[in-house]
């Protein structure tokens, strides 16, 4: 039961493995200082003059001392909009306050005064989408001038845009789940509804304001003059107003407030406390030169398995049958988990097997970590005319519709429909994770340029042209270009198709966070879609 | 041998007495105070009376309670400890009157050595050498002066029943006399009742040295001397058995005229001679002089016990049962060297100021003997004597025991109170005073460098935060887990007057960088063990909001807690307002009033209820907003009290 590593970490392959990860990493790192430093070294320091705190220490003031920090998106709007929004301008993760695992969301008012690009309002709603279904208490620390208005066709009208914040926030609290704001800086127009729709408000004196329009605009709609804080200031929405419910000195008070406020919540939490389980009996350091720099060369994704769950131990299921998946049973920081990983091309049989423990994993309410290394489902003629399509489709619906949480980790590619039967993100998993290595699109960008070329060639073949081999290379090359920065994990970050990238040698603490986090919800019994037979 | 005794006594030389009681099978009855309820020596003991309240007139000096408490429980015999009635003749004669046993000398002896004139008469008749002093009855000035110009300046004026430095004056010179006594005399007359004082030549170089005496009514031996020569302001502080550079032949005559001194009074029970020992020139068999006799136990005993062997309890308990001298003079004999401090708690930087406060931590060094009367958790009171431990050590030599001393120092652990022992500490390592260069007025001369206190490193800082921050001990696996960037904490620290606000950066459950100003402290944990920059991290304790760090004998932190500190800033006080609408019914401020947090400013009538408007804070009125008989809106003024700057002007 316990996986043998047949790996010899003082081989070639293992040293080059490792360097080319630690240059994928190294990308990664420069991306995420990057977007870590918000709006640069003057706003901060503006910021700071003001007697504020920056936002990454109010998170973490906010936090229990020894709490982890499993940020969500930390990468997101990278190498958009100019590089005008880093980190999209918001901080979202899940931390521990009082014990008790909790979603913060946190403005970066140095990041064009905090204000809502279209990815900052993705990345807000997401955060509310895994607190709603992990029933994590929200904190939202609010320095923000609410829409980017130059974006506002992107951020105000539709379904997923900043409206569905405060709809979120209604639906969360009659769920029970708490809403708490504290206001420490400004929560102008749209964003005056974040502390008013929470359960409850703290608002920093001198600092924190709350009002539908501000001076300005209140000058030029009414004429009246009056200062932003006799308009919306802490003393008068804890006053006055009834806006917010409590009055803290500065920062540091806010968020010992807030903390208490969490302390209050009552009920107890159904998570687990996650760090502990017996440590892998292989180094889960050794995952960067046990999997390969090129995602073309295949490998046992045992080998990752075993770096990752308790004891290394894998209580495998079906090994002998549908071997491109392999299924078993594991535990994660403790944390029993049924675990689903690619190790090939999807054919028939692998996919009967995946639906199959699925259902198994469904039954027993146990989650599902998804190791998602794919190319796709197997093509030809055999493969249609035996009914893969069939199979698939059972795979895909046992991952739609089953309701234990499913958490994925993309660590190589991310190809077609094995997207789908690996629970990519339109299946909805708790989690999605992804590695620096990881590629991500329809399909490759060679096979997409040959789709194209092929067809292209054709038509000039069928008009009695001919066509170079040098010309058909200069035709596909820039699909290829487009395919290889476009299925980049940072482009895919960027826009949020995943919830952040992990250091695979991370992989485990993240899962664990990941679980812990999932399992502060009860799972819901299972009703399955019609499988096709 | 008694089967019960009773302590009339409290804190460590209770729980002392009760130890070697204990060892000795005899059950032991404690006495307390209000304020003792829950004293160390009172769970110690086997039984315990209730005698009166926290002042020591209302408890441990009333004779007659703790004799009915001794009688009521059953013990034959009264260990009075030192201090409160240990040299009360009456209270002796009360004990004896009562059927009970005193355990120490007669009333007689106490009596004879009581007065320090009539001792030092008594003393030269015994042919023990005194002071050249003036020691009568007369006490005109002018003639006191005379007798003070007859000995040869520099004099010193003492209380005649006096002791612990009260009612003493130096005087150097001819026309500071007049001034001195009066004031010495004055002072005698408030701490004895009596203003007589006596006037001695001044030794120029001197030592304190005393010898322990144990007699058993008849005979008299003496178990060797110590040395009290470091002394702030003629309170010991450090003392050792034996003396260093003691002859033989001094030791000898020393000890020869002690036991004279004991004998001639007829002496039962441990008692000590005290002689003022000309330092300038080594020690000389005819340069000692009686200067008086305690007739108790004395706070250093344990150093001789550490040199001979001897239970000084244990012996004052076989005598006073009626057995002879336990051993003889050649019997007795001297191994190694021994030190005792004492440790107080007191305020060291404020003019050794006397502290209380509650010991949040108290933990003595292994491998040195700690008398105390207080645990962790106990109180340091105003009401008695602030002392938290005696710390004895031995060694082969005074060398290694000096040493060990200053090791056994180190280590103390005591937080909630400040402490001498950074002080203690620094005796200990002067070099002087390594060389056995003692003479009472050391400390005096060194008090600068022995009080200097080091500024806490950027490292005892940083250990303290992590420690406020609960991150030293067990700790979940995923501490300090964040997938790229790692979070900043802040944690302010405060310490005396200033505050440090410190960055804290968990790597993981074992490793933190702490950032204080333009220093990186890297705090890890290697085999279980915190290493700061590599080096072995102090103990430290977390006490509430109060952090020590066991370096430099102790330093704490307070933490900063943001929730207090907001409700220390607190909102606008100053503004007195309506809160309702009403009918101001009475108005009590009037500009330029100081007023009192709590103060009734007004009253407002409304709702048919009267509401009394209170200052929220101490201030001086500045305005009156408002008039009797005025109908005032919700949330108008009413009084206004000057902010600080005003009010300073």
């Amino acid at each position: 039961m316990k996986l043998q590593s047949q790996i010899l970490t003082g081989s070639e392959d293992f040293a080059a493995n490792r360097a080319a990860h630690e240059a994928a990493l190294a990308e990664i790192r420069e991306a995420a200082d990057w977007a870590a430093a918000g709006g640069g070294a003057g706003a901060r320091e503006r910021h700071v003059g003001r007697g504020k705190m920056l936002p990454r220490r109010r998170v973490a003031n906010l936090l229990d001392p020894d709490s982890p920090f499993l940020e969500l998106g930390a990468t997101a709007a990278h190498g958009m909009y100019d590089g005008a929004a880093p980190c999209a301008g918001v901080i979202t993760g899940i931390g521990r306050v009082q014990g008790r695992d909790c979603m913060i969301v946190c403005n970066d008012a140095t990041v064009k005064g905090g204000t809502y690009y279209p990815m900052t309002v993705k990345k807000h709603l997401r955060a509310q989408e895994i607190a709603e279904e992990c029933h994590l208490p929200c904190i939202y620390l609010v320095d923000s001038g609410g829409a980017n208005l130059p974006n506002q066709d992107e951020v105000f009208p539709d379904r997923d845009h900043f409206g569905r914040i405060f709809y979120n926030q209604a639906r969360m609290s009659a769920k029970g789940i708490a809403q708490i704001a504290v206001v420490m800086g400004s929560c102008t127009a749209g964003g005056a509804y974040v502390p008013a729709m929470s359960d409850v408000t703290i608002i920093v004196r001198d600092q924190g304001t709350i009002f539908l329009a501000g001076p300005p605009l209140v000058k030029a709609a009414t004429g009246e003059v009056v200062s932003a804080e006799d308009l919306g200031g802490g003393d008068v929405h804890t006053r006055l107003s009834g806006v917010a419910d409590y009055l803290a000195e500065d920062d540091a008070h806010a968020l010992a407030l807030a903390r208490r406020a969490v302390g209050s919540l009552g009920g107890a939490t159904l998570a687990p406390v996650t760090g502990g389980g017996e440590e892998p009996a292989y180094d889960p350091e050794e995952i960067l030169g046990v999997v390969p720099g090129d995602l073309r060369t295949p490998y046992d994704i045992r080998e990752v398995i075993a770096r990752v769950v308790d004891g290394s131990r894998l209580d495998e299921f079906k090994s002998r049958f549908g071997e491109t998946l392999v299924t078993g049973f594991a535990e994660v920081q403790g944390m029993p988990v049924g675990i689903i990983a690619n190790n090939g091309v999807l054919f028939s049989e692998a996919a009967q097997k995946g639906a199959h423990f699925v259902e198994l994993c469904s039954q027993r309410k146990i989650p599902l970590v998804f190791l998602q290394n794919i190319t796709g489902f197997m093509v030809g003629r055999k493969y249609e005319n035996e009914g893969i399509a069939r199979h698939g489709a059972k795979m895909v619906t046992a991952v739609a519709t089953t309701s234990v949480p499913k958490i994925t980790m993309l660590v190589g590619g991310s190809f077609g429909a094995g997207n789908y039967g690996m629970s990519g993100r339109a299946y909805q998993p708790r989690f999605l994770w992804t590695w620096p290595n990881s590629r991500i699109s329809v399909m490759g960008g060679e096979q997409a340029a040959g789709v194209l070329a092929t067809v292209k060639r054709d038509a000039i073949e069928r008009k009695g042209g001919s066509w170079s081999a040098e010309e058909e290379a200069e035709f596909k090359q820039p699909t290829i270009d487009m395919f290889e920065r476009q299925s980049h994990p940072l482009y895919a970050s960027a826009r949020l198709w995943d919830d952040g990238i992990v250091d695979p040698r991370k992989t485990r603490t993240v899962l664990g966070l990941s679980l812990r986090a999932a399992l502060n919800a009860p799972i819901e019994d299972t009703k399955f879609g019609v499988f096709r037979m | 041998m008694f089967d019960t005794i009773l302590i009339a006594n409290r804190g460590e030389i209770a729980c002392r007495v009760i130890e070697s009681a204990r060892a000795m099978g005899v059950r032991s009855v404690a006495v307390y105070s209000d304020a003792d309820r829950g004293a160390k020596h009172v769970a110690l003991a086997d039984a315990a009376v209730h005698i009166g309240g926290s002042a020591p007139a209302e408890s441990y000096l009333r004779g007659a309670r703790i004799i009915e408490a001794a009688k009521a429980s059953g013990a034959q015999a009264i260990h009075p400890g030192y201090g409160f009635l240990s040299e009360n003749p009456d209270f002796v004669e009360a004990v004896e009157a009562a059927g009970l046993v005193f355990i120490g000398p007669s009333a007689k002896a106490i009596r004879a050595m009581g007065l320090k004139d009539a001792a030092k008469a008594l003393m030269e008749e015994a042919g023990v050498p005194v002071v050249p002093g003036y020691h009568g009855e007369e006490q005109d000035p002018d003639f006191l002066a005379q007798q003070a110009a007859e000995i040869g300046y520099p004099v010193l004026i003492k209380a005649v029943a006096g002791g612990g430095g009260k009612g003493m004056r130096l005087v150097e010179e001819p026309g500071a006399f007049g001034e001195a006594l009066k004031s010495a005399q004055g002072e005698a007359a408030t701490a004895f009742g009596n203003e007589a004082v006596l006037i001695e030549k001044y030794i120029q170089q001197p030592r304190h040295i005393e010898v322990q005496v144990f007699g058993d009514g008849e005979r008299a031996v003496h178990l060797f001397e110590r040395d009290c020569s470091l002394q702030r302001r003629h309170q010991k502080v450090i003392e050792e058995a034996p003396a260093p550079d003691m002859p033989e032949a001094v030791r000898a005559a020393m000890g020869a005229a002690a036991v004279r001194a004991a004998e001639a009074i007829g002496y039962k029970g441990a008692g000590t001679v005290e002689f003022i020992v000309d330092g300038s020139d080594g020690l000389r068999a005819d340069g000692f002089w009686f200067m008086e006799m305690n007739t108790r136990l004395q706070v250093e005993h344990p150093v001789t016990e550490a040199i001979t062997g001897v239970d000084l309890v244990e012996w004052q308990l076989r005598v006073a049962a009626g057995e002879r001298l336990p051993k003889a003079q050649d019997e007795l004999s001297i191994t190694g060297h021994a030190f005792e401090a004492r440790l107080y708690a007191e305020d060291v930087p404020k003019g050794f100021l006397p502290a209380t406060g509650v010991l949040r931590h108290l933990k003595f060094p292994e491998g040195a003997r700690a008398d105390s009367g207080v645990r962790s958790g106990d109180e340091i009171s105003p009401w008695y004597d602030p002392m938290i431990a005696k710390i004895i050590v031995h060694g082969p030599t005074r060398d290694v025991a000096l040493q060990r001393l200053a090791d056994a120092l180190a280590r103390c652990e005591v937080a909630g109170t400040v402490t001498n022992l950074s002080f203690l500490g620094a005796l200990a390592r002067h070099e002087g005073f390594g060389r056995g260069e003692v003479d009472t007025g050391l400390i005096a001369r060194d008090i600068d460098a022995l009080t200097a206190m080091p500024a806490p490193r950027p490292a005892h800082f940083a250990l303290a935060a992590l420690a406020a921050q609960d991150l030293l001990g067990d700790v979940a696996g995923d501490t300090g887990f964040s997938l790229w960037a790692p979070l900043n904490r802040q944690v302010v620290l405060r310490r005396g007057e200033e505050e440090e606000e410190l960055t804290l950066r968990a790597l993981g459950p074992d490793a933190h960088d702490v950032v204080m100003g333009e220093a990186v402290i890297a705090a890890r944990r290697i085999g279980g063990r915190w290493m700061l920059d590599g080096e072995v991290a102090p103990p430290v304790v977390v006490t509430g909001d109060l952090v020590t760090v066991f370096a430099d004998y102790g330093i704490g932190f307070h933490v900063i807690d943001p929730l207090a500190r907001a409700s220390a800033a607190g909102g606008d006080a100053s503004v007195i307002e309506a809160p309702m609408p009403g009918l101001v019914k009475a108005m009590f401020a009037t500009p330029g009033a100081e007023v009192k947090a709590g103060d009734r400013l007004a009253v407002l009538e409304a709702m048919k209820m009267e509401h009394s408007l209170l200052a929220a804070r101490d201030g001086v009125v500045a305005e009156v907003l408002a008039k009797e008989g005025a109908q005032v809106e919700a949330g108008a003024p009413l009084v206004r009290l000057a902010d600080e700057e005003e009010a300073a002007a």
